[in-house]
């Protein structure tokens, strides 16, 4: 049986090896760098497909590099003049860069462009929104998955305010059975991303707090971030032991192996925990203070796809990016993926119930993006990274939340003019 | 070297000796001394943000060294950089220059399958050494826990690895795990080559195995550990994969793990939303190969030339 096995994964990895060999793509093939190297088989086997489908003629390749290296590779290769024809974007600054370099071509007057709202588009968009580079594919939710069984067994119902959720936490951690919240401060950026810009935007009220920090008009030692820090900080008590030590991976192991209650999370996490996961699983969004009226979500414009300024099959390419534009790639993609929902304003029905739950809060609550990615890391010290840095360190006890505004703060003012 | 044969008539030689030297001084050239000069001369420039370089002279350096921030960075990695290399100075070389010595002891029975066993953890990938102990040492899955549990020190065992204090000190001691094999085996080459007749004399006067090696041995191969701490240096200045496949780029927690390599690799190549920048990165580089020379100058000079040399 073993062995058998073992041949299947044999077999399957020198498939891999061999699709993954024509590196010297022939004439007239597409070849798609991305960092979203886990979509691998989603794209070779239901989007290009269905692409070929209406233009059998045009070959696809998706060429994914490692998530962490991705920006590095494809800076490198854009330079040397031996990157892919579409380029998957980053949000913001990364690509906005790419763009000024050359190296990305303005998309404004591709077909289908108008399916996309101004919102959708704004993270491929220079400054003054004057020209768009990306193609705008898919933004992620951030939320709370939580563990139906371990709910059950504790007794305790899906919380709708933070002072709730907090008793929720309480309770598991009494009961024993599991630890109350799976999460790490090994790799840093769970802490910033799935912690802070997860509960943050409901105490800087999303869009509005996250503008005030780009004209200047708040700061990070105000309240609302001071807040957001200190609530982060109490965390602490609900990880497992050792969460210093804990990386991303750990994190999503201890929830699918039914060890965890509850799940900072990204709503890419789904897929993973439907495929790995044997219990039911729902999700709820960052619960606000009770009383207050509105609530606030990070739904992030994370991923889009632009086209090589350079590449040699530009005219194959923007066929590809139109049909990108259209509703079936959007229900293809916001389907194969849950939890990458499609940025466009085609009406799509997601079958998965959990991806479902999460797109639903955009009726409910306000959108908002993270805070650091517009502007505010385009100077050094980098406010992503420093984020990463404190919100770990405000978890761990190393750093107090008023010490983390004010590092943050200051950084900020190093550069950013209305900051200082 | 007088026995060598008729003295060599340069002008006649001249050719083959140039013919000789030539593909190894042109590969080296272009692949080494051609890249290290570019580097250095890409130090001197700067790009910004959508412009061409301009020659903008010691301001890379002037940023690196005198902005507060930049120099808090550099010197926390030159600093972690020395407290790893210090590690492995002060473990690693000891512990290999003893196994060499045990290995060497003639009566030890199973010497090849030893030698294997501690060469091999060399030759793994460290990206597998680095997943391995993240594993051994992980607070939720790791053995770890359980084997302090036998001896009963289970209260002793923390998230080494994700502790300010200790993340450095573990990471040196996982590197140190991977490569004393290398002392090992090059101090072991050494003590081979020095002849049994000196140590049976020594056995002859009542000399203990120990003292054997303390007296006899251990100087006789002082040169050998002399080039191993200066490999040792070299290779810790320049290290960089360990880390990088522990604690990723940006070398948690609070730049605690942060060394020269790590910091090279943020500044040249950007990390997540930082955006890379080359010229500065080539500065970071400069300024490491500057530290490098710095030690091997010292070796050279105040090291090698006093140590003495045994004709055997």
């Amino acid at each position: 049986m073993s062995n058998k096995v073992f041949a299947k994964g044999l077999a399957a990895a020198l498939a891999a090896s061999v699709a993954l060999v024509p590196l010297m793509a022939s004439a007239g093939e597409l070849v798609i760098e991305s960092w979203r190297n886990d979509d691998i088989d989603i794209w070779n086997d239901k989007i290009i497909p269905a692409f070929n489908k209406v233009h059998p003629d045009i070959q696809v390749s998706f060429k994914p590099s490692a998530p962490t290296e991705y920006n590095a590779t494809v800076n490198a290769k854009l330079a040397g003049g031996t990157a892919g024809d579409l380029i998957t974007c980053r949000p913001f600054d990364a690509s906005l860069e790419l763009y000024k370099q050359g190296n990305l071509a303005a998309l404004d007057d591709l077909k289908g462009m108008d399916n996309f709202s101004s919102v959708a588009k704004s993270a491929w968009q220079t400054d003054d929104g004057s020209v768009t580079f990306c193609l705008p594919m898919a933004s992620v939710i951030h939320g709370f998955i939580y563990n139906k069984e371990a709910f059950e067994e504790a007794g305790v119902e899906v919380p709708t305010t933070r002072e709730e959720f907090y008793a929720v936490l309480d309770k598991i951690k009494e009961e024993g059975s599991y630890a109350p919240m799976a999460m790490g401060t090994a790799d840093q950026w769970e802490a910033a991303t799935m912690g802070f810009q997860n509960i943050g935007p409901n105490y800087w009220k999303g869009e509005e707090g996250r503008k005030a920090l780009i004209d200047g008009s708040a700061k990070f030692t105000d309240k609302p971030y001071v807040d957001t820090f200190a609530e982060l900080a109490s965390w602490s008590n609900y990880l497992p032991d050792g969460y210093e030590a804990i990386s991303y991976p750990d994190a999503q192991n201890l929830f699918s192996l039914g060890r965890a209650a509850i799940y900072p999370a990204g709503s890419w996490d789904i897929s993973l925990f439907n495929s790995q996961a044997d219990f039911k699983f729902g999700a709820f969004p960052p619960p606000a203070a009770a009383g207050s009226d509105t609530c606030y979500i990070s739904d992030h414009t994370d991923i889009a796809l632009g086209l090589n300024a350079k590449s040699p099959n530009a005219a194959e390419a923007k066929v590809f990016l139109e049909w990108m534009t259209g509703s079936e790639f959007a229900s293809l993609y916001s389907n194969a993926l849950p939890g990458f929902f499609s940025l466009s304003n085609h009406k799509v029905e997601i079958s998965d119930p959990v991806a479902n739950e999460f797109v639903s809060w955009r009726q409910k609550c306000e959108s908002t993006i993270r805070n650091s990615y517009q502007i505010l890391s385009r100077g050094t010290p980098n406010l992503e990274n420093e984020l990463w840095n404190l919100s770990a360190q405000v978890i761990n006890g190393t750093l107090s939340p008023e010490e983390a505004g004010k590092s943050a703060e200051a950084g900020l003012a190093k550069w950013y003019a209305p900051h200082q | 070297m007088a026995h060598s044969g008729p003295m060599t008539d340069w002008r006649k030689a001249k050719l083959p000796v140039f013919a000789f030297l030539a593909p190894a001084t042109i590969i080296y050239s272009l692949f080494m001394i051609y890249p290290l000069i570019d580097s250095i001369r890409l130090s001197f420039y700067a790009a910004p943000s959508g412009e061409e370089l301009a020659f903008v002279g010691f301001d890379n350096y002037r940023t690196i060294l005198g902005d507060p921030d930049w120099s808090a960075t550099f010197w926390n990695s030159f600093w972690n950089n020395m407290k790893f290399f210090a590690v492995h100075m002060l473990v690693q070389n000891p512990i290999g220059i003893a196994l060499a010595g045990i290995l060497s002891l003639p009566q030890l029975k199973f010497r090849n399958s030893y030698r294997t066993l501690m060469i091999m953890p060399t030759m793994l990938s460290v990206v597998i050494v680095g997943f391995i102990w993240q594993l051994i040492l992980s607070p939720v899955w790791g053995v770890g826990t359980d084997i302090l549990d036998i001896f009963g020190l289970k209260s002793l065992f923390g998230p080494w690895l994700g502790k300010e204090g200790s993340a450095l000190i573990t990471l040196s001691f996982i590197s140190v795990w991977q490569w004393v094999g290398i002392p090992l085996m090059l101090i072991y080459a050494a003590l081979l080559a020095i002849p049994d007749d000196l140590v049976d004399a020594a056995i002859v006067d009542g000399a203990t195995h120990f003292e054997v090696f303390w007296h006899i041995k251990l100087p006789l191969v002082l040169p050998t550990v002399a080039m191993v701490s200066i490999l040792t240096f070299v290779g810790n200045f320049n290290a960089f994969d360990l880390i990088y496949a522990v604690k990723g780029a940006l070398a948690g927690p609070n730049f605690s793990t942060d060394i020269m390599g790590t910091l090279f690799y943020r500044t040249f190549f950007g990390y997540q939303l930082q955006l890379g920048n080359p010229s500065l990165g080539a500065t970071v580089a400069s300024l490491m190969f500057l530290i490098i020379l710095a030690g091997v100058l010292f070796y050279l000079f105040a090291v090698q030339r006093r140590l003495a040399r045994y004709q055997l």
